[in-house]
């Protein structure tokens, strides 16, 4: 048999090294390599290889094409960056895994390669991510005067003037389409609004550090508003560090792994000087690189203790009031009217597969009395939004996004919810493009519009 | 590289995107489930019905180009390997379910439709199609086909052979075969049905299949024992079987996966324990309760140290929950994991576990054993590192030692994964010289050029055989 297993492929070495090459044998966690055992289990998992039925396209496609890569079977040409840029990051395949490979972390190891010797984004991806990635998402002021712009953008006119004198046409279809959807923007944030700290009602169960999100605290200032409020009513104590800044999680699965540390270091350093006994999200894009900061940080020494310390606390707030908190009473709203409310849910992946919290959403969204909740299926799956995949890769995201509203459809529901600012956006695109009436809605505002509060 | 005359012949068959040759590709068809095995394929094509997959052989039949077809790739014996390059042929595009007859239970697919996919499709319409390997999310009917797969279910229900009636097929040649129909008795000359089943794709390449489906069982009851002597529990194997019970399911955990299990699952297993047997039963209700308690009555009488019998769906999931986690804890462990299929007896179940348990220690490699206790179909997994060439080496040599004291307890190389390139070697030992020579008779029949999975089932030459030696 000895013979037999060793038989390796026979063609196709390469003797000398690209630069890409060289950095990906650098940077690709070879242990991680070898643990795949390509039983394929993951292949049904994946949006990519089921949209497209291409082994390339699966997990375990990809992971063979880094190690014989890594292995020097072949070298990356532009096809190879082209399939890890293909990839969603939904990172569904690593609950799938049976050897427990780290699969996130190698794709964010391969494009973190990639993007240090890359020539081939277009000219709007390269200019869009200097500009956010570097200038703008780091700096959550710069994210508020973009706020302010874009909230006098669409309320001065100019965005009617934009839409009527055909502007929108210059910009790539699906990033115009985009712009129809976006929600009205802010220029203040949930701090300005209410202050960054309050009081438990009735009884203190812990205090909790609300990571409020750059975007999310921009485009979706009121669900933080409301996160803060179903947090008190739960029982807890709110607090809003200032200092925080946005999670590094676009920049980390970006292949820009070292601000994405930056910006770890600096909310560390926010929530611990806040004390806090949890750390909770309402944007499951957020909370999976929150609770993997302690990886992120795992070769920095001095910080190691530190992400550990804030990884283990972070949680979704619906985690956050099943588990520890008092349920609030949540009833149908007078607003509802007579007409039967039935929600569905779409999972964020990050949630689902990273934050792995797929019970706690359905749990609140059982306990709405007089309002039917009816499960989406495949939920789990990926809805093409995946971070800023539906910018960059707009007809792979637009063919999952059709099958996600043809399930959608299935389902008769009223509202569709999610839990995450990207995913909602992306429902919003899809309930557009289909022409439904169905409001898109995050899970925390349906159920604030929803809460019974205390006196 | 295929020759251009090839190629412009291949794209002309199967269009541009039927066909890829890219370096990316190749190198996602390099490999299957098997650990440490990998060639390139010279290209790749997915054909979308059989008259593509016709002409297809007839083009490589002309040039004498290999052949590999396949579905998902998840087989363990590497039997989809591309060892001598050639055109490796993707089942994924000829998946649909092409009718279900209601009047005579079958359903005829075609062979790239997804195992899990169908079953879910045939229980949707108040029908069942027992083979359930592992695999059954991501393997295809035509891959469970060409392997014979088997699975939790095979005791009872028997494996992928004895639901397939009828196959249409392409050979070597590029002619189309039909064999069999939704015929339940057919002795029409020698059955072809049968032979194609696990031929592991070396005599045709399989197009359509047509499967038997029979009624689902009405209701299904889970039980554990646990036992601190091996022999207690391969008795009670034995009792069962002698008290005419066939439970759907017997399966079985030997100590060291009990131990690994736990520390993976944290299951608060007992460790002391020397095997686990997982039972569960379906039938008609009254059945089904009555066979449960006389099977905790056969285990208490042969001493089991604790039984318990799940009173709710949930009480035996979590039963379930030590033998599904077998594989994922194996898994975890080491980063390669090889899982072989070593069968016996269904008798011979504690000579076997103690004879993997001696050839382990005598080599010093880390294998645990769980499988089928019910069929005699043990799964000995190797927990082991690719990098380590010694050490794989002593793997090699304990697997080969299994296999030859397998074959002296009455028993096979293979029960349910197949022989392809990795147990080819071994062949000879369970079916012997005049055996081999028989099969290579119809392999020339079927196969002239040998252009069909070449370097599978017949290896250059066998292994010497092992001595066992007790020392």
């Amino acid at each position: 048999m000895a013979e037999n297993r060793q038989q390796s492929a026979g063609t196709g070495t390469i003797t000398k090294l690209n630069p890409l090459a060289e950095k990906l044998q650098l940077r690709l966690d070879e242990d991680q390599l070898t643990n795949c055992m390509r039983c394929g289990f993951c292949l049904p998992a994946c949006p990519t290889f089921r949209e497209t039925g291409i082994e390339a396209e699966s997990p375990r496609g990809r992971i063979a094409l880094m190690k014989a890569v890594a292995d020097g079977l072949m070298d990356p040409d532009a096809a190879f960056e082209e399939q890890m840029n293909h990839c969603l990051g939904c990172r569904a395949c690593e609950p799938a895994c049976p050897a427990d490979v780290k699969y996130g972390q190698l794709i964010e190891q391969a494009r973190d390669a990639i993007e240090d010797h890359t020539t081939s984004h277009r000219w709007w991806v390269k200019g869009l991510r200097k500009t956010m990635f570097r200038g703008v998402f780091p700096k959550q002021e710069r994210m508020q005067l973009l706020g302010r712009a874009m909230s006098l953008y669409q309320r001065s006119g100019l965005q009617r003037l934009a839409r009527g004198s055909g502007l929108m046409k210059l910009l790539p279809s699906h990033l115009a389409e985009m712009e129809a959807i976006l929600p009205p923007a802010s220029g203040q944030g949930v701090i300005e609004r209410i202050g960054d700290r309050h009081r438990a009602k009735g009884e203190r169960i812990g205090t909790v550090g609300l990571f409020r999100g750059c975007i999310m605290d921009v485009m979706f200032t009121d669900t933080n508003v409301k996160t803060v409020e179903l947090l008190t009513e739960a029982g807890f104590d709110v607090v809003i560090p200032k200092a925080q800044q946005c999670c590094g999680a676009l920049h980390a699965h970006s292949g820009e792994p070292e601000e994405a540390r930056s910006l770890a270091r600096g909310n560390i350093e926010a929530f611990k000087q806040a004390g806090v006994d949890y750390i909770a999200t309402n944007a499951g894009g957020c909370g999976a690189i929150l609770v993997e900061y302690d990886h992120l940080l795992h070769e920095d020494y001095k910080w190691e203790a530190d992400a550990k310390w804030f990884a283990s606390r972070v949680m979704d707030i619906s985690d956050l009031l099943v588990r520890y908190g008092r349920i609030p009473r949540f009833l149908e709203s007078a607003a509802d009217g007579d007409k039967q409310v039935r929600i569905t849910y779409q999972d964020s992946c990050h949630l689902r597969n990273v934050m792995r919290s797929a019970d706690a959403p359905r749990t609140l969204m059982r306990q709405i009395e007089g309002v039917a909740y009816v499960e989406l299926p495949e939920a789990d799956r990926c809805c093409g939004s995946a971070g800023i995949y539906n910018i960059t890769q707009p007809e792979m995201a637009a063919s999952l996004l059709e099958g996600k509203m043809a399930q959608v459809e299935t389902t008769g529901a009223t509202h569709v919810l999610t839990s995450n600012p990207g995913c909602l956006l992306q429902m919003k695109l899809g309930e557009h493009r289909c022409g439904g009436s169905r409001q898109v809605e995050h899970l925390v505002d349906f159920l604030h519009e929803r809460l019974v509060k205390q006196l | 590289m295929l020759k251009a005359e090839v190629r412009d012949a291949l794209i002309a068959v199967l269009g541009t995107n039927g066909y890829k040759d890219d370096s990316q590709t190749l190198v996602t068809h390099s490999y299957d489930g098997t650990p440490m095995l990998q060639a390139l394929p010279d290209a790749v094509v997915y054909p979308a019905d059989t008259a593509q997959v016709a002409a297809v052989m007839k083009v490589l039949h002309e040039h004498r180009i290999p052949l590999v077809s396949r579905g998902s790739g998840t087989n363990l014996c590497g039997g989809t390997v591309p060892v001598q390059g050639g055109v490796v042929m993707v089942m994924h595009r000829m998946n649909r379910i092409l009718e279900v007859d209601l009047e005579n239970l079958t359903a005829t697919v075609q062979p790239g439709l997804i195992t899990k996919q169908f079953i879910t499709h045939v229980e949707s319409l108040g029908l069942f199609y027992p083979p359930d390997p592992s695999s059954m999310a991501i393997s295809t009917i035509g891959g469970n086909i060409a392997e014979c797969s088997g699975g939790l279910r095979g005791l009872k229900y028997g494996t992928t052979k004895d639901y397939v009636i009828g196959l249409e097929a392409v050979l070597a040649s590029g002619e189309i075969i039909r064999t069999g129909g939704k015929l339940m008795k057919d002795v029409a000359g020698y059955d072809l049905t049968k032979l194609l089943v696990g031929s592991e794709g070396t005599l045709a390449v399989i197009t359509e299949a047509t499967l038997k489906l029979i009624p689902p069982p009405k209701a299904k009851k889970t039980m554990l024992a646990m036992y601190s002597d091996l022999y207690d529990a391969a008795r009670t194997v034995s009792k069962i079987i002698e008290n005419r019970i066939i439970p759907a399911t017997l399966e079985f955990l030997d100590n060291p996966t009990i131990r690994v299990v736990d520390e993976f699952a944290g299951l608060g297993l007992p460790l002391d324990m020397a095997a686990i047997l997982l039972i569960e039963q379906d039938g008609e209700p009254e059945l089904v309760e009555r066979d449960i308690a006389l099977m905790a009555s056969i285990c208490r009488n042969e001493h089991a140290d604790r039984v318990t019998v799940a009173e709710d769906a949930a009480e035996a999931l979590k039963l379930l929950t030590a033998r599904r986690s077998a594989f994922t804890a194996l898994a975890r462990l080491r980063p390669t994991t090889i899982l072989e299929d070593a069968t016996v007896p269904r008798s011979k179940i504690a000579d076997m576990v103690l004879e993997i348990n001696r050839i382990a220690a005598k080599y010093e490699v880390n294998i645990c054993t769980f499988g089928h206790a019910g069929d005699g179909n043990l799964h000995p997994t190797a927990t082991t590192d690719a990098r380590n060439p010694e050490e794989i080496h002593r793997v090699e040599e304990a697997f080969a030692e299994i296999f030859e004291a397998a074959i002296a307890l009455g028993g096979t190389i293979t029960g349910e994964h197949g022989v392809g390139l990795v147990k080819a070697p071994y062949l000879e030992w369970k079916v012997g010289v005049e055996g081999m020579a028989l099969m290579q008779g119809i392999k020339n029949t079927f196969d002239p050029h040998h252009l069909l999975n070449p370097g599978k089932l017949f290896a250059k030459s066998a292994r010497r055989r092992v001595v066992i030696d007790r020392g």
